[in-house]
């Protein structure tokens, strides 16, 4: 089982179209993966693992629009992270979640605040 | 100098407060110690050999005297009353205590200091010119785009947990006085028609496979500045080896992919990302930052009483005649003040001197104070004619030490002495290194020579780049030291060649002294530095004088 986090907190899994892609996919595979895709989950093996923040960014740059999720071991602390990188969601373990409670998941769904970058681009990633 | 903004320090609040809980939430179990590891090295806290170790970026190498007051203050607080500056423009606290942290960063905030990306596997704190904004061979301030980069880069959500560390340094001065070239990133101001820009430099670094960086865009226009380094960071994110921590920095992964392979990727990357960035956002920021830099008003000043004070005083003319860089307004000079008094740790300060600076640099200096690389501190705005009263003061704290760019002013790693990599010890090395040539007096005669010493392979002291470099290692249980000669860490950076065996702890002073000796005998004129006469007569001599000499002394 696993655990599905958004700005609203936790919740339950929903069912979708998804593809899966593996930290180590070519960025020049992406054009097209965004075009094809419904849904996609990038998998997070270990939280110090950052190309999953990379290949969000490219997708939603290369026009994807749909629910882009980071499935794996990802950190509460790397919420904000995630959402800026173009994440919707972020899925975790029963046991990480256990670890990691709600309200801390919570503190920080205010991802847009404080972000420098915000005034440097023309959109926000 | 840069003022923060609200944002600026609504930001840096938000931050501390997101690091007091991580402390918390580490005590409470939420984090394992792996996953707690990161998320502190990101704030700048490393786990050393005796205690945890605080690294306290200081943006560009620049600080006013509030905020080195409150790092005198902070040492005295939290720590033993004396900070280490190093070699990346950042100061290191030795001894804090993990609860004591984030009290230690909240002082830190009140005068707009932080700790951030000052480690971990992310952009780093972006060093610049010490002398920027002072020295008369710039073409252009670089801080103004050392600040934006800083913006740019501080929780950037992609590259926080990128492949390997990544640092950024930038130069505004044809001089390079940065080393560009031995970082991931080297930026070089240069002006094409009339119009400034960048040249690009990229895959540089020392460490174990020590590298120089090559040009990956020979003019970048400024206005192209953020969306071409993200481009360039994004490109190693995804390509740089995550599989083997020592084949991870950006300068494997242009060695193994090729500097024209990598352009190509990131000149794609680049045109991707270029349009999401506003120009007019970004030139808006700019011309504040420029703004916020722009020099002080210096009034013009007569130099009567420092032309007499050198005729007068041998010693102040020793002094003036090392210790100064001339400045691009006539009446006045750039100070460097020596953090290598003969026998002292290189680049520790006590929490006295640091005030005594401080308050110097009120009365004298414009309100500024920098950090250089060489780690010693520098007062870039003196009139001349202060020189007199400054050295006076100086020399009460023990800060007049005349030896800048001559053999005692050595870089030199924590070494044994504090850092848990080490396979030796380099603080007493570098000590007695000044003791010698202190004792034979001939530090003067000698002329520049850069003296670098590095405890480790890691080659935190830039061993590989100076004209003497020195790499203390461990054979078998015993430290021994590798000399590496003919190094340059200028425009002209070149990786040093190393001689034969090393020598072992009490062999490796008398070592060094015979290569200044033979130095001595062997350059055509006074004239001519240790560096020319090196490259003029290859290293042949100088291995003559460190082994065939040694067999005489043992024979
Ligand atoms: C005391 C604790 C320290 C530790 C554990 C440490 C660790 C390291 C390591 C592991 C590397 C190599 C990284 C790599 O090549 O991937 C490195 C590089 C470096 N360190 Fe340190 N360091 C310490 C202190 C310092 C200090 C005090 C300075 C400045 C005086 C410094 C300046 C540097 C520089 C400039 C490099 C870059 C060399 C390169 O280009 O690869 N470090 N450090
Ligand atoms: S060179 Fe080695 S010993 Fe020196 S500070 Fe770096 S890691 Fe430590």
């Amino acid at each position: 089982m696993s655990v599905i986090v958004t700005d609203s907190g936790f919740g339950p899994d929903i069912a979708a179209n998804w593809t899966e892609l593996a930290p180590d996919t070519p960025p020049e595979a992406l054009p097209e993966i965004a075009r094809k895709a419904q849904a996609i989950r990038i998998a997070f093996p270990g939280f110090a693992d950052g190309r999953g923040f990379t290949l969000a960014a490219s997708l939603r740059r290369a026009g994807f629009a749909g629910r882009l999720r980071a499935a794996g071991h990802v950190l509460a602390d790397q919420y904000a992270m995630a959402r800026r990188a173009g994440f919707d969601e972020v899925e975790i373990s029963d046991a990480l979640a256990a670890r990691q409670p709600e309200a801390q998941w919570r503190a920080r769904a205010d991802w847009q605040a404080h972000d420098y970058r915000a005034g440097l681009r023309r959109r926000a990633g | 100098m840069y003022r923060y903004s609200e944002f600026d320090h609504a930001f840096l609040a938000e931050r501390n407060r997101q690091f007091r809980a991580q402390v918390a939430r580490r005590i409470d179990g939420s984090l394992t110690e792996d996953e707690f590891r990161p998320l502190r090295l990101m704030n700048g806290l490393y786990l050393q050999l005796h205690a945890y170790m605080l690294r306290v970026a200081i943006p560009y190498g620049t600080l006013s005297a509030p905020q080195l007051r409150k790092l005198a203050e902070i040492s005295e607080r939290w720590d033993k009353g004396y900070g280490h500056f190093t070699t990346r423009q950042n100061i290191q606290f030795n001894w804090p205590k993990l609860p004591d942290v984030p009290d230690m960063l909240d002082a830190l905030a009140e005068v707009g200091l932080h700790a951030i990306q000052t480690s971990g596997n992310t952009i780093r704190n972006v060093t610049s010119d010490h002398f920027a904004g002072a020295a008369a061979d710039e073409i252009e301030d670089p801080r103004p785009y050392a600040e934006l980069i800083r913006q740019w880069s501080t929780d950037h959500p992609e590259f926080q947990f990128l492949p390997r560390k990544f640092k950024i340094a930038i130069t505004g001065s044809p001089n390079d006085r940065v080393v560009t070239r031995a970082h991931d990133i080297g930026l070089r101001m240069v002006a094409r028609d009339g119009v400034p820009g960048f040249e690009v430099i990229v895959g540089g670094g020392l460490g174990r496979t020590p590298m120089i960086g090559q040009v990956i865009r020979d003019f970048l226009p400024v206005a192209d500045l953020l969306p071409y380094l993200e481009a360039i960071v994004a490109t190693y994110n995804l390509l740089g080896r995550r599989d083997n921590k020592y084949k991870a920095r950006i300068k494997i992964t242009v060695h193994e992919t090729g500097i024209d392979t990598i352009r190509e990727m990131v000149e794609a990357r680049f045109a991707e990302i270029a349009p999401e960035f506003d120009q007019t956002a970004t030139e808006a920021t700019l011309d504040t930052l420029r703004a916020m830099f722009a020099p002080p008003p210096l009034n013009p000043r007569d130099s009567a009483t420092y032309e007499a004070a050198r005729a007068r005083d041998r010693l102040f003319r020793a002094w003036a005649d090392t210790n100064l860089t001339p400045h691009r307004v006539a009446g006045y000079a750039i100070v460097t003040i020596s953090l290598k008094a003969h026998g002292q740790t290189p680049g520790d300060a006590t929490a006295e001197q640091m005030r005594a600076v401080a308050d110097l640099a009120e009365r004298y200096g414009q309100d500024e104070i920098r950090v250089s690389h060489m780690q010693n501190l520098v007062l870039p705005h003196v009139a001349l004619d202060d020189l007199p009263a400054l050295y006076a003061a100086l020399r009460a704290q023990g800060l007049a030490t005349a030896n800048v760019g001559l053999a005692s002013d050595i870089i030199a790693c924590p070494g044994m002495d504090y850092c848990a990599l080490a396979t030796a010890r380099s603080i007493p090395v570098a000590q007695q290194i000044a003791a010698l040539v202190g004792a034979l007096d001939i530090e003067q005669e000698l002329g520049p020579v850069q003296i670098k010493i590095s405890g480790c392979i890691n080659a935190c002291g830039h061993h590989h780049v100076g004209d003497i470099g020195i790499l203390g290692l461990d054979r078998a249980g015993v430290e021994n030291y590798q000399i590496t000669l003919g190094g340059n860490a200028t425009e002209e950076a070149r990786i040093g060649s190393r001689m034969g065996p090393g020598f072992a702890y009490d062999q490796i002073v008398p070592a060094i002294e015979r290569l200044l000796v033979a130095y001595l005998e062997l350059r055509l004129e006074p004239a001519e530095t240790f560096a020319q006469t090196v490259k003029r007569l290859g290293l042949t001599p100088f291995k003559t004088a460190l082994y065939e000499t040694e067999a005489q002394d043992a024979a």
